[in-house]
């Protein structure tokens, strides 16, 4: 469903990414995980062109992104994404933020985005939240939300970039419960997170990544059970107790 | 000292008159300047070097010159090249949109680049255009931020209004000016120009900050 090849982007003289090569199926669930600055973000960011590869190919089904002439906003509504810091629309209510792309971009009617978005809000337990501003969410609610707000687009994938790492601890299990129906559901996903808990029990496969490789990618068992490489092995050394 | 309100009373005619003419002009100057200062901002922020070269320029230049002299250019230079003659008043108000056309520009970019990143991002990650970005997102937060910033550029405009005085428009400082010719008096007609400016601007100031508490 996703295909990259090649894939190289640098700020200046330091090369964040190096050659990248990954495939991701449809239905999957990849689990991107790696020390800070090991490119991890920067990789996903790539996926939906936020940030601007040097090299490298994108495909996304049959479109490859970095081609000229692609387009790029067209590419982006089939792929939702989450931030780590929610970013949600503060002059908009929950309920707008949601309905807004749906009806500019999709071309709906109101009462249908409305209708869809009031369906996902119930999805994520916020419906009470539609006529509220973001500002009076706690953070794993308004986290909640951005997730519907990506799911209103009716995405082919979702990517999610440390949708928990801005959270207080106590509001993370709300989040990453969101993310597992959803992965049940059968949505392709790719997550960049530190949640090792919910890499090993939701993720299909684990891409571990360091100064802009992917040194090693394995089914959760066998990258958490069996690590080949040193590096893999000292990093969970570190983040798992 | 005797201060002789009677030559103020006198002359209250003139300086409502002035003083009505120094609010329009004033408004049209801030008008004009905001619609210009619009574009000339959109093309500061252009990455097209076409475009950001001239916005950048024409900032520079009407900012880092006096208005006073800018007046005089577009008084006896640039009216009578359009015009074949000039017309004080309609020099004013151009040499006052021009001016503050260079300082709106920035604050439209100032208020646009203070939104977080992470806006645009949001918005582009859910298929918008840049143009979308900006109608739907960007622009209704910035437009609050700029407020209180074109508020005080409309109270520096209302102020640097008495610099077209030079030229003989009617307006508060030229009636101020003709009384001290004509009494040869200092503190009446400059006091009075001075208390009748500190009311515009004061309750400007008034209303500013309570349009911004309401939005």
């Amino acid at each position: 469903m996703i295909r990259v090849k090649g894939l190289s982007k640098s700020y200046g003289s330091h090369t964040v990414l190096k050659e990248i090569n990954a495939d991701i199926m449809p239905k999957e669930v990849v689990v991107v995980i790696g020390p800070s600055g090991s490119g991890k973000s920067t990789f996903l960011r790539c996926l939906n062109l936020l940030e601007k590869p040097e090299k490298g190919e994108i495909w996304i089904e049959n479109t490859q992104l970095l081609a000229k002439g692609t387009d790029i906003p067209k590419i982006r509504a089939e792929m939702g994404m989450v931030f780590q810091q929610f970013n949600l629309f503060p002059h908009m209510k929950v309920l707008d933020n949601i309905t807004l792309s749906p009806v500019r971009v999709l071309g709906r009617t109101p009462e249908q985005a409305r209708t869809k978005a009031m369906e996902l809000l119930r999805k994520v337990g916020l419906e009470s939240k539609a006529d509220v501003y973001p500002a009076s969410l706690s953070g794993g609610q308004a986290q909640r939300v951005a997730i519907a707000r990506a799911l209103a687009m009716e995405p082919k994938i979702m990517l999610f970039d440390e949708p928990t790492s801005a959270l207080d601890p106590e509001m993370v299990g709300e989040v990453l419960g969101v993310m597992k129906t959803l992965a049940q559901e059968g949505m392709t996903m790719v997550v960049v997170t530190h949640e090792m808990g919910f890499a090993r029990e939701v993720g299909d496969r684990i891409l571990f990544m360091d100064e802009g490789y992917v040194v090693e990618e394995g089914k959760p068992e066998e990258l958490f059970g069996q690590p080949k490489h040193e590096r893999t092995k000292s990093f969970l050394s570190k983040v798992l107790h | 000292m005797d201060f002789r309100f009677d030559i103020v009373y006198e002359y209250a005619p003139l300086l409502l008159k002035g003083t009505l003419l120094t609010i329009w002009i004033s408004l049209l100057g801030i008008l004009f300047g905001s619609i210009l200062g619009l574009v000339i901002g959109l093309g500061k922020m252009s990455p097209k070097r076409i475009l950001n070269f001239p916005a950048s320029a024409y900032i520079n230049f009407f900012r880092g010159t006096p208005l006073l002299v800018q007046v005089l250019i577009v008084h006896f230079g640039v009216v009578p090249a359009i015009y074949g003659s000039t017309n004080s008043i309609i020099a004013a108000v151009l040499a006052l949109s021009l001016n503050s056309a260079a300082y709106t520009a920035e604050i439209y970019r100032a208020g646009i680049q203070s939104i977080d990143k992470g806006q645009r991002e949001a918005a582009y990650s859910l298929g918008m255009t840049n143009r979308q970005a900006m109608r739907h997102i960007i622009i209704p937060q910035a437009v609050k931020r700029m407020i209180p910033a074109f508020g005080n550029e409309f109270i520096v405009l209302i102020k640097d209004s008495s610099l077209v005085s030079i030229i003989a428009v009617p307006e508060l400082m030229y009636w101020g000016k003709a009384m001290q010719t004509q009494y040869y008096k200092i503190w009446e007609p400059y006091l009075t120009a001075a208390l009748i400016y500190f009311i515009l601007t004061y309750s400007l100031n008034k209303l500013l900050g309570y349009i911004e508490r309401k939005v």
